[in-house]
């Protein structure tokens, strides 16, 4: 009885944690559509409902009577599990994600390779459904994107390699509370490199723009989701979106300070803001870098393929190995206020 | 040196960082859509949309069945057959526009020594049922009484040009 009950809570957590974030799903689609609208002169989605706030669900809907095409000789088992096998790590890793003191799922240890451990599957959804799609276009997209994927895994995990040291923890918590105190204390400021190599290393991960080459539109057409279509499709979407706000959870915890305010422990500013509860400050920091997606996408253009296997391989990863040494120098010479 | 200059531009992506700021500048820029069903653009008194026959003040029909309008209209979609009235004037016994053929080039309007035949502003007209794209002379003619007050004005106004 008592594991029922148990069971039954840690569902009811998990059903807190995932309900909210497929809405934030909804609603970053509808954000990206609006911000990138108003940055070309236009309004964007803005019929359906006040403001066409209900265009979300318009779009979730239509989707979701829509036939799913199965392509001939495509494997059928493969083709329908990929996009559940690219939702399900993108889901899975907010279960060590600190939204506020204590307010975690699971407050394992080793919280950190838990993260790139579930970050590192989603590249499966990806090659097996260009593979099971039994199209040209989708295994060129799979391969590009899986690619890409991998080689940027090794500067993101460099990346988190730094945070590890500066944090002395692998737990998630751990790392925010290393990070304690207003916005110089955190470890976007000692970190600098790294923070940028991890940022641009996520948005490649994700295969978003300037990094999407994976779907790039005029190259071929929609890449290793070319084939999919109705439900199927809208799980790689979900997908997709979901691992852009788990990355930018990442950021928020890894370099900004996690759910600390930005005056946190200051004389007059500190109290000032003490009321305002954690996880507003962990969403807000969050929506910052959800927006850099966005403005990413609607300033840059398409990088070529060579190029941005060098970027990843001859730039970001001599730059985080090179930081790490400092980095250490820096933690041996106990430079204030971090590493103090 | 220049190599160094732009190693260190490449490096602190300054020209990235110059492009988000052109964009965030864009992101609170007035934004030019029209709302089209309650907003309209601007439109021209030289538009031209529906077909229409209009009349003398009078109420006889200007139309003398030259068909000038057929022979010009590049698109074939005129047909017109005329006989002679009791009064023994000329006059169509049948107008026929097929709204699928027409390209709305203005000849037939151009054309018309009689200024009968013209194109109105309007543009937002749809069809229900087959055949329906075929107007013939009695709809031409009471969409033109319908219109007669803005196609006079607009042909006034477009006279100095003429």
């Amino acid at each position: 009885m008592a594991e029922l009950t148990e069971l039954v809570w840690i569902m009811t957590k998990i059903v807190a944690i995932v309900g909210p974030l497929i809405l934030a799903v909804a609603y970053l689609t509808y954000a990206e559509r609006r911000v990138i609208g108003a940055i070309q002169a236009r309004n964007g989605p803005n019929r359906v409902g006040p403001m066409g706030l209900f265009q979300p669900f318009a779009d979730v809907f239509k989707l979701l009577f829509k036939e799913v095409v199965l392509p001939a000789n495509a494997n059928r088992f493969l083709f329908l599990i990929a996009p559940l096998l690219s939702l399900m790590p993108a889901l899975a890793a907010w279960a060590v994600m600190p939204f506020s003191e204590g307010l975690v799922l699971s407050d394992i240890n080793a919280g950190l390779l838990y993260i790139l451990a579930m970050t590192s599957l989603g590249v499966y959804g990806v090659i097996i459904a260009g593979w099971a799609s039994n199209s040209k276009y989708a295994m060129l997209g799979a391969m590009r994107s899986a690619a890409q994927i991998v080689s940027y895994e090794i500067a993101m995990g460099f990346a988190l390699v730094g945070v590890l040291m500066a944090a002395g923890s692998l737990n998630m918590s751990g790392i925010v509370q290393a990070q304690a105190g207003p916005i110089w204390n955190w470890f976007w400021l000692p970190l600098l490199p790294l923070f940028v190599v991890y940022w641009i290393s996520g948005v490649a991960e994700t295969n978003r723009a300037p990094f999407d080459v994976a779907e790039g539109e005029s190259e071929i057409v929609a890449g290793f989701h070319v084939e999919y279509s109705g439900v199927a499709f809208a799980v790689f979407f979900l997908a997709e979106y979901a691992n852009m706000i788990l990355i930018s959870g990442l950021a928020v915890v890894m370099f900004m300070g996690g759910w600390y305010s930005p005056f946190h422990g200051l004389p007059v500013l500190g109290p000032l803001f003490d009321w305002v509860p954690g996880i507003v400050w962990f969403v807000l920091k969050m929506t910052l870098f959800l927006y850099l997606y966005l403005a990413f996408r609607a300033t840059f253009p398409r990088y070529r393929y060579d190029q941005i296997m060098r970027l990843g391989w001859k730039v970001l990863i001599p730059v985080t190995v090179v930081w790490l040494v400092v980095l250490a120098l820096m933690i041996i010479a106990g430079l204030g206020p971090w590493f103090n | 040196m220049s190599a160094a200059s732009d190693f260190v531009r490449t490096f602190f992506l300054t020209e990235l960082l110059r492009g988000l700021k052109l964009t965030g500048r864009n992101l609170f820029k007035r934004k030019v859509t029209i709302q089209y069903p309650e907003e309209k653009a601007p439109q021209s008194p030289r538009f031209r949309g529906r077909h229409a026959l209009r009349r003398y003040p009078n109420g006889e029909e200007r139309c003398i069945a030259c068909k000038l309008c057929e022979a010009v209209c590049p698109a074939l979609a005129i047909t017109i057959e005329s006989e002679q009235r009791e009064d023994g004037t000329r006059r169509t016994t049948r107008y026929d526009i097929d709204l699928f053929k027409c390209i709305y080039c203005g000849f037939c309007e151009e054309s018309c020594p009689v200024d009968s035949i013209v194109e109105t502003r309007v543009f937002e007209y749809h069809m229900e049922e087959r055949g329906e794209n075929i107007v013939n002379k009695q709809q031409l003619l009471a969409f033109g009484d319908d219109y007669e007050k803005q196609l006079a004005a607009d042909r006034a106004m477009d006279a100095p040009y003429r």
